[in-house]
């Protein structure tokens, strides 16, 4: 799933900014690309394509910083919907 | 054409037209919305439309009070950004006893954020907010050009703490909190705008919205609700001005022919006419997108804004240049939406501001470009 996830997240990002080489572990906050706007666009996104809605606990620069940190916050806030559904 | 409201609005256009438009030039005269039509606002559940409705619908709803008065249309912007906030980010503590009041409109809430040496750069603000003794917060600033800020309960304040900007919903009761009304501003004069002053103001905890130091972020997210509504407005504006012109137009003689049997001024009138439906036309999309939860809402505001307060302008330009010198008047409806839609090319984010988000999303998009003004290009 990890993989899937890093795969839409990086999309998202290239279709914002395409020819851009992206590492999953680039930092985009050192390549100019965020601005308060793109950043807002990323939690938007976030949460419509995961279904999620990012706490504020989580609403932290680190978390955004990267593909791969982007895609370890959709893990951990999945995390609890999937333990339930687990248990139903 | 016509400049019937859009679906959804039946009650409020027939409210607009019975209850607004006839004391608009009143409210703007006295500079101030009387508290009876506040307590309208609140009896039709109007304030609470950021939460309660779609946000298609809340334009609709911003666009016909704006047809009828900005200055109305002004308080239901910076409430609604403040409502959304509480709702948005607000601890349990602080949703619990404000979002009702909120939506009710039994307690109406201001945006914060301007000050003397920050506006459309808001990282620059200077206002602070230190830890207090035994918890809670202490808050020190001087904000200025408040709407709303003379008849708010609470203020949605931004201020610099340890780790960046961070957001505070401040009761306007509040010991250390005191405000001055603003008079003889251009327009939206009636919006009870105010300069309100934070001297060691105690705050709870939990006035804290979101993490601290996320005020950048809070404000983006309030600004977008705040564009929405002012593209509304401005569409409304659009509206009254064609209305007012083509009244006009069709009843006053000149050169031997009614105004609007001549072809200039028919030129004027099809400009405000196609500039309100591609006005109405963005407000919409931007507003599917919202209740899509889209991220491309949030250039498609930028876009609504611009365009619709930008045609505002030349809409209330046009109308006083139709109405001549009675349009010039003191008290004439044309001379009010002339300094209001002014008004609207600036709040927000300024025009330019918001040519420079639309031009770096179109550069970078195309592979151009990237943006070059981290924060301060959103406000």
């Amino acid at each position: 799933m990890s993989d899937q996830t890093g795969r839409t997240i990086r999309d998202f990002v290239l279709s914002r900014f395409p020819g851009v080489e992206l590492d999953d572990d680039v930092d985009i906050f050192t390549l100019g690309f965020v601005n308060s706007l793109f950043a807002m666009e990323l939690v938007m996104f976030l949460e419509k394509e995961f279904g999620l809605r990012i706490p504020n606990e989580e609403m932290s620069l680190d978390n955004f910083r990267t593909v791969s940190a982007m895609s370890a916050l959709v893990g951990r806030l999945r995390t609890p919907d999937a333990a339930s559904v687990g248990e139903a | 054409m016509s400049t019937a409201a859009p679906p959804g609005t039946a009650g409020a256009r027939a409210f607009v037209d019975t209850e607004l438009i006839p004391h608009a030039d009143a409210f703007d005269r006295d500079e101030a919305i009387p508290e009876w039509l506040l307590g309208s606002v609140a009896e039709h559940g109007w304030w609470g439309a950021v939460r309660t409705g779609s946000m298609v619908e809340f334009a609709a709803l911003h666009e016909e009070i704006g047809r009828g008065c900005s200055s109305l249309r002004s308080l239901l912007t910076v409430h609604s950004m403040a409502l959304y906030a509480v709702d948005r980010w607000g601890a349990d503590a602080l949703r619990e006893r404000w979002l009702e009041p909120l939506t009710a409109g039994t307690a109406l809430g201001a945006f914060c954020l301007t000050e003397s040496a920050a506006g459309s750069d808001f990282t620059a603000v200077e206002a602070s907010a230190r830890p207090a003794p035994g918890g809670g917060w202490l808050l020190d600033g001087h904000k200025k050009w408040v709407t709303g800020g003379e008849r708010a309960e609470v203020f949605l304040v931004f201020a610099r703490t340890g780790r960046g900007v961070s957001a505070f919903l401040v009761e306007a009761g509040a010991p250390g909190v005191s405000r001055t009304p603003v008079r003889g501003l251009l327009g939206t004069r009636a919006a009870l705008t105010a300069e309100v002053r934070f001297e060691g103001a105690r705050l709870p905890a939990a006035a804290l919205l979101g993490a601290e130091g996320m005020g950048t972020a809070i404000a983006t997210g309030v600004l977008d609700i705040g564009r929405h509504s002012v593209a509304a407005g401005s569409t409304g504006i659009i509206a009254a001005a064609l209305e007012g012109s083509v009244r006009h137009a069709a009843g006053r003689r000149q050169g031997g022919a009614l105004l609007g049997e001549h072809q200039l001024i028919q030129r004027l009138i099809t400009r405000m006419a196609v500039d309100l439906r591609a006005a109405r036309a963005l407000c919409r999309d931007a507003g599917a997108l919202k209740d899509a939860g889209d991220p491309a809402t949030l250039m498609a505001t930028c876009a609504a804004k611009y365009f619709a307060s930008t045609a505002a302008m030349r809409a209330a330009t046009d109308a006083v240049q139709i109405h001549g010198a009675v349009g010039c008047s003191d008290g004439h409806p044309a001379n009010r939406l002339f300094r209001d839609a002014k008004i609207m090319e600036i709040i927000e984010g300024s025009s330019q501001i918001q040519e420079i988000l639309i031009a770096q999303h179109a550069l970078t998009a195309a592979g151009a470009g990237r943006p070059r003004t981290p924060e301060g290009g959103a406000s």
